[in-house]
């Protein structure tokens, strides 16, 4: 029997992002998230980064994920898989001088496979030099070109907080505001304004509270309309849940129903993933280090978080989220915090995060066979609604073959059915 | 009048309800229904609109009235001709409050929908899923399978005795579980009921979903107010009262009355000419469906086309004339039957194709006698063979010389086609077959699983529901001008699929042209998975009848980006092959045809009666077909036991069977602190000999559920939230059934994010699935309220810890054992483990060395510790010992001293054992590796690949078989006697009898 490469040699084997590489090369990612993505990238570009974000969509991307992905796997790695390919295909880059970045969770869900399916459909693709990089809280794999300091990791949390808000208050301007696209000029202006600050390095804590301020200022100032609507809450699979490419723009289809869409911000979704070191520890007694220092590191997001929510609590116009902390005393007696798979116990506190702040319908969206979700999703509706007997949920499926109009044929019971209740 | 009082004021109103294959209007005046009328719409959703109104033009013009409309494809025309729109369901619950108050729930079944509405404890509206399959369309659909129009469908259904196992998720599944039950002969009335009853689970299990459908339960849309059989079954299943089963009048236009009833309380008025010009102008407005590129731009183009495969071409003679040898070749295949005989000259003298109307062996009986006809005495039946579906049963009837399977008779009929053939793809009435050729033999098999069939019988069907026969209906795609990009999924999602482009507006033409399009995406990225033609091969032939749709070969083609050949008779390619064959074995004999005689033919009889077998705990449903003489043949077994005695062939060793009989070995012991349950399912599988001999260490009397069975299943099947989940998982609230039902004092399942390092992996995770089921059954299994469920989160690679923790867990939840005695039982639990799993891993090694001595062939079956279960795996492992292979698992040969690596992370216990597997396969001769996938594992949709990969870098073939509720064993036959195929023949082409023994 011929001796088995070792793991090690399986490393070797990975077209690393070299030092040199920093400088010579383009990174692409795909979009989840197009305002949140577009502060990260400014970050990464303050570091020294050339990084594009790609927002190529619609029939060829679908179709380069079918082609290059196994048809079974999530609908999000064949969506985001496509993108890239997609993107490598059109001809607008130097194939010697572009890098793919991925984001890899490194859980028990297939998701943590999507760098690998990348890289083989890469391979078949006939792109196989190209370097593809992981972006990774759990120390999966390492480039030396790519490296995330405590510094940048800051930054990038005032990113996804100001991503957050413009999420936040931008929907619930959005279906009031008395002249259409009032609230998108807005965020235009503000992202713009931001990336300049961002790129002008450090970002204190004071700029923070100022900007806070000035935005909510801003926002506030959109003539609105008083009209009473029907707020929808979206909470999902992470990709399905905040991806247009991948929900069909719920958001805007909730939007042109005449309901105002209520989407619980990105910081949620990474502080229980940072939190689930300290679970584990505390469950099994795994990795004591590493639980101490992820423990550090949330301690310090949560007061990051804390200081947003008040900073919109004590402005007073728009409705705050709810602290981390108070979602997470929210799932006791539904689910375990060992649940940590996919969005794991978070997404059905979420679910009851919004129950409590009064949004009594909630679209649950998930990729088709979507594992962790027959548990957390379709799997907590049924106690969700013990509990809660005037909530609406409505689980919405997406894939490659789904229609658009079984998905939004169902929103619309349910908007049909809270229109009768407002 | 259907339906008067309702709440609607004066006036009049208008509701149309425009759903997926009819059009329904109704007219109510001063509170009355005064007008109905119910169309087919045959996809011309605007069309049809408008010219229902302009119908009862005398009763709206000159009014002043409230219009709405309804329904899921009404969305479009209402959103073009600015009408005001209702959600159906919502409309449907107005109508029901008003109407019949004390509904408890509404079951309504559309074209393609399914609803149900619960109204007492929270209004509660529930749609069939995107994988529930249609019901309307999927019954209009089994009655084409069975050649019967709807109506007698029901009729028959009436005259049933037996119910058949039918699945029920999605459309595809069922007619996967009909055809063999057709070929087989079960009777028609049987399979008809079945068939309903198959819509009935299916409502229960998809909507329903944990609440129970009971007290006054009204049932609403076309196929429940026309067929009998359907709601007899719907009235048994649930058990319900005559005066609880509501049947209303009005059935059939509930949602178009709620339309009118909620167009009335909006007040949005309009007139006539307003109206009808409104909807005159949608049908012209602009589409919004994604379109392809026409398939030929010009007719020189298609000409050109037609041309170049007009030159693929078998020479076809008279048999006027002829003297000397033929050869017949049958085909039985799933939809068609098909005849070839050929002359020593190999060219065709005579030729049939038609679809199996229900009874193959009528169809050969006849076929039999026209051609003793047409040889008269000058043509000598010098041999034949059959192959395809019915190939067994047609064997007996006949005395068919020889059986082949159905990949090596297309192969024969390819190669001798074209002898550099290296790509062979087939698309036949419900299969899709491909395979490689390396080397002169086959070398990788491919077939599309139960979720994405269909095919060719799909557009038949489909044809025909929009009023076309399939030519006309597949010549109309040729020309069209933008194909309807309609996904490449399975069938019922192109059923939905093709209701948005009817929304948007699409033609027929467009339509029919995306079909054929779909069906090729289907065939490439979903059978063969190939990124470009160069992976499929240079030398590419394509078959089976549906390529004889200009269509789908020009989209085939298209999609590839290269040239194929088609031969003429690419719908005969199967019986031509079979004829080759049975030439071949003829002159290697150098015997005399036994074919039936011409004498005997004449006083040929066929009889079939259905029977269960009680050999084991699969109950097989068989099939006994009698022949002339007493002569029987028995089908529907999976192995030789219900042959009766003279069947039996010797026993291989089977390590499914062994890992059983230590299951079922374990003893309860005495109950000195009381009874334990554990479900014999999921994880536990593995961990019994863990957990069993921890409580019984501790005084606890074990009971385990046992093996599943269908009964076990559909005990639990009401509280299942997610019908997309595996079938190992939903099995699980049966099991859960079955404990309470013992009365133990605790169920013991606990969740188990990590699994038992075995150290040959990047990590050791368990599914999300496997991991966290327990907290998706205390939520939602309304029988668990009311007994102790112990789901405890522990780390199982720390015996210490996991005393600790079981020690509080049990202290909290059952009771106060002292620390010592848990750790005792905890470290008794692991050695207990491991000593099992060193057994199957020697037992392995056992297997495998008498499989040496004895020289048989190795197969490893696959899977996962669950996959052993008889329900599970329907006895997939006594199958392949009755073709004869010693048969091992994945886990006892997985513990390699050098983990195999992999192009993916390798971070699940049960998989990285497949990967181990595979290796070993890869690297002995005697050795082959077939994995046993359930359907909705989202993580084998990783794994398969990695396999794949394995053995075909070793030169392997890779055999895949997709199992779920309900799976079709002949199927699976034809798979493994597949894969029996293409070993042999490359043990001959290299020389060898068979592999050399490693």
């Amino acid at each position: 029997m011929a001796g088995h490469p070792t793991n090690a040699a399986k490393e070797a084997e990975r077209v690393i992002f070299t030092k040199e590489m920093k400088q010579t090369h383009t990174i692409l990612v795909p979009t989840m998230l197009p305002v949140h993505f577009k502060l990260l990238i400014k970050i990464f570009e303050t570091y020294g980064y050339k990084v594009e974000l790609l927002e190529n969509k619609g029939k060829p991307v679908r179709d380069k994920g079918l082609k290059y992905v196994h048809n079974d796997t999530c609908y999000p790695a064949q969506l985001v898989i496509g993108q890239m390919i997609d993107a490598l295909e059109s001809g607008k880059y130097d194939r010697n001088k572009v890098a793919l970045l991925i984001t890899q969770t490194g859980g028990g869900c297939r998701a943590s496979n999507y760098i690998h399916l990348l890289r083989k459909a890469m391979k078949k693709a006939g792109y196989g030099d190209i370097p593809v990089i992981s972006f990774n809280v759990a120390g999966l794999e390492k480039n030396p070109g790519f490296q995330v300091s405590l510094p940048m990791i800051m930054q990038l949390l005032h990113a996804v907080l100001y991503g957050d808000l413009f999420m936040l208050i931008g929907n619930q301007c959005r279906p009031y505001e008395l002249h259409p696209g009032d609230t998108d000029k807005l965020i235009d202006t503000w992202v713009q304004k931001l990336c300049r600050q961002l790129s002008h390095g450090r970002h204190t804590k004071k700029m923070v509270q100022e900007n806070y301020r000035a935005i909510l200022n801003d926002f506030a100032a959109i003539p609105r309309s008083k009209e009473k609507k029907v707020r929808v809450g979206i909470v999902g699979e992470i990709f399905v849940k905040f991806s247009p490419l991948g929900n069909n723009d719920l958001e805007q289809f909730l939007l042109s129903e005449g309901a105002e869409p209520v989407m619980p911000g990105l910081m949620d979704f990474l502080l229980m993933k940072l939190y689930d070191k300290v679970v584990e520890f505390k469950m099994y007694r795994l990795h004591p280090a590493k639980a101490a220092g992820a423990k550090i590191i949330y301690d310090v997001m949560l007061k990051r978080q804390l200081e947003y929510i008040e900073a919109i609590k004590s402005h007073g116009v728009f409705d705050a989220p709810t602290p981390f902390e108070r979602i997470k005393a929210l799932r006791h007696g539904l689910i375990s915090m060992g649940v940590k798979m996919g969005e794991g116990w978070l997404l059905p506190a979420e679910m009851l995060e919004l129950v409590e702040s009064g949004v009594k319908n909630i679209v649950c969206a998930q990729p088709f066979g979507c594992l962790p979700n027959h548990i957390v999703g379709k799997g907590m509706m049924k106690p969700i609604k013990e509990m809660h007997p005037d909530v609406n949920i409505v689980a919405i499926d997406y894939d490659m073959g789904a229609t658009a109009i079984n998905q939004e044929n169902r929103i619309k019971l349910m908007l049909a059915n809270a229109r009768g209740r407002l | 009048m259907i339906l008067e009082n309702l709440k609607t004021g004066e006036g009049t109103s208008l509701g149309i309800d425009i759903g997926s294959t009819t059009a329904k209007i109704v007219v109510i005046e001063n509170g009355s229904v005064i007008y109905e009328r119910y169309e087919r719409h045959f996809s011309q959703v605007r069309q049809k609109a408008l010219e229902m109104i302009q119908e009862i033009r005398p009763l709206l013009e000159g009014k002043t009235f409230s219009a709405a409309i309804s329904g899921s494809a009404g969305l479009g025309v209402a959103k073009a001709a600015d009408v005001l729109f209702v959600q159906e369901v919502f409309a449907e619950g107005e109508i029901v409050k008003q109407a019949e108050p004390d509904t408890n729930v509404v079951v309504e079944l559309g074209g393609e929908d399914a609803k149900v509405i619960f109204f007492k404890g929270g209004l509660d509206e529930r749609m069939n899923g995107s994988c529930a399959g249609g019901t309307g369309a999927f019954i209009d659909q089994m009655a084409t399978l069975l050649n019967v129009t709807t109506q007698e469908l029901d009729e028959l259904s009436l005259k049933s005795r037996q119910l058949y196992p039918i699945a029920s998720r999605c459309g595809v599944f069922a007619k996967t579980d009909i055809q063999p039950l057709l070929n087989q002969g079960a009777a028609k009335a049987d399979i008809a009921a079945s068939i309903y009853q198959a819509v009935v689970n299916q409502t229960i299990a998809g909507l329903a979903q944990g609440r129970r459908i009971d007290g006054k339960v009204m049932f609403l849309g076309g196929p429940l107010y026309y067929c009998k059989g359907l709601r007899r079954r719907f009235v048994e299943t649930l058990q319900l009262t005559e005066e609880n089963a509501v049947f209303p009048a009005y059935a059939l236009y509930a949602v178009a009355i709620g339309a009118a009833v909620y167009a009335a309380r909006e007040q949005k008025m309009t007139d006539y000419e307003t109206l009808v010009a409104r909807l005159e102008a949608s049908a012209n407005q602009p589409r919004e469906t994604t379109v392809s590129e026409p398939l030929f731009a010009s007719k020189e183009e298609y000409e050109a086309f037609a041309a170049r495969h007009a030159k693929a071409t078998v020479r076809q003679v008279s048999a006027d004339g002829y003297t000397g040898k033929a050869w017949l070749g049958i085909d039985c295949g799933s939809t068609t039957t098909k005849v070839v005989l050929i002359n020593e000259n190999n060219e065709i003298i005579y030729q049939y194709y038609c679809s199996s109307q229900g009874s193959p062996v009528e169809i050969v009986r006849d076929q039999l006698k026209e051609i003793y006809r047409m040889c008269g005495v000058s043509i000598t039946l010098a041999g034949s063979a059959v192959t395809g579906y019915g190939e067994d049963l047609i064997r007996h009837a006949f005395h068919v010389d020889d059986g082949l399977v159905e990949t090596m008779a297309h192969f024969t009929a390819a190669r001798h086609f074209n002898p550099k053939v290296d790509f062979i793809l087939d698309i036949g009435g419900q299969d899709i077959k491909c395979f490689r050729v390396h080397n002169d033999s086959i070398d990788s098999i491919m077939l599309n699983e139960a979720c994405s069939s269909g095919c060719g019988s799909f557009i038949e069907t489909f044809a025909k529901s929009m009023g076309y026969d399939v030519e006309t209906f597949s010549k109309l795609g040729l020309f069209a001008k933008a194909p309807v990009d309609l996904g490449s999924r399975c069938t019922v999602f192109m059923n939905s699929s093709v209701k948005q482009a009817q929304k948007d507006g699409a033609s027929i033409e467009d339509i029919s042209a995306g079909l054929s399009m779909s069906i090729v995406k289907n065939a490439i990225y979903k059978v063969i998975r190939a990124p470009s033609a160069d992976d499929l091969g240079q030398q590419i032939v394509v078959q089976g009848g549906t390529f004889l749709n200009d269509a789908v070969l020009r989209s085939f083609e298209r999609v590839l980006g290269r040239d194929v050949i088609r031969p003429e008779i690419a719908g005969l390619m199967g019986a031509f092959g079979a004829a080759l064959y049975a030439r071949a074995q003829s002159e290697r004999r150098g015997t005399p045809s036994q074919i039936i005689t011409r004498e005997a033919l004449e006083h040929f009889t066929h009889k079939s009666t259905a029977a269960k077998c009680n050999g084991c705990e699969n109950h097989c449903s068989l099939t006994i077909n009698i022949f002339p003489g007493g002569e029987r043949y028995i089908s529907g077994n999976r192995c030789e036991k219900a042959l009766g005695a003279q069947g039996r062939v010797e026993e291989l060793p089977n390590l499914h069977e062994f890992k059983r009989a230590r299951i079922e070995a374990l003893q309860p012991g005495e109950a000195v602190r009381g009874t334990i349950g554990l479900p014999l399912a999921l994880g536990m599988y593995e961990q019994i000999p863990l957990w069993h001999t921890f409580f019984t260490r501790l005084g606890y009397r074990v009971e385990i559920s046992g093996f599943s069975n269908r009964e076990l299943y559909s005990k639990g099947q009401y509280s299942i939230p997610s019908d997309t989940a595996c079938y190992p998982a939903k099995i699980m609230h049966g099991h859960m059934e079955t404990l309470i039902e013992k009365g133990v004092d605790a169920i013991f399942y606990p969740c188990l994010t990590y699994n038992v390092d075995e150290k040959i992996s990047d990590n050791h995770y368990n599914c999300p699935v496997v991991a966290y089921y327990s907290e998706l059954l205390r939520g939602n299994m309304e029988s668990l309220q009311h007994v102790n469920f112990l789901s405890p989160y522990l780390n199982l690679n720390n015996t210490g810890e996991l005393a600790k923790e079981m020690h509080r867990y049990l202290k909290k939840y059952l009771c106060d054992i002292p620390l010592s005695q848990v750790r005792a039982a905890a470290e008794a639990g692991m050695q207990a483990y491991h000593a099992w799993m060193e057994d199957i891993c020697r037992e392995g090694q056992r297997a495998i060395e008498w499989a040496r001595e004895n020289g048989k062939r190795i197969l490893i079956l696959a899977g996962r510790p669950y996959h052993i279960d008889p329900e599970i795996s329907h006895g997939i492992d006594k199958l392949c010992t009755s073709l004869g292979f010693v048969t091992i698992t994945e886990d006892s040969i997985a513990m390699q001293p050098d983990p195999v690596r992999v192009h993916v992370l390798n971070q699940w216990t049960y998989h990285a054992r497949l990967y181990n597997a595979a290796q070993y396969a890869a690297e002995h001769d005697d050795t082959e590796l077939v994995q046993l996938v359930s359907f909705g594992c989202g993580i084998d949709a990783i794994t398969t690949d990695e396999v794949r990969e394995i053995l075909e870098s070793h030169n392997k073939l890779y055999t895949q078989i997709k199992i779920d509720e309900i799976t079709n064993l002949g199927a699976v036959r034809i798979r493994l006697r597949s894969l029996l195929g293409a070993l042999e023949e490359r043990g001959m082409q290299h020389g060898r009898t068979s592999d050399k023994r490693g």
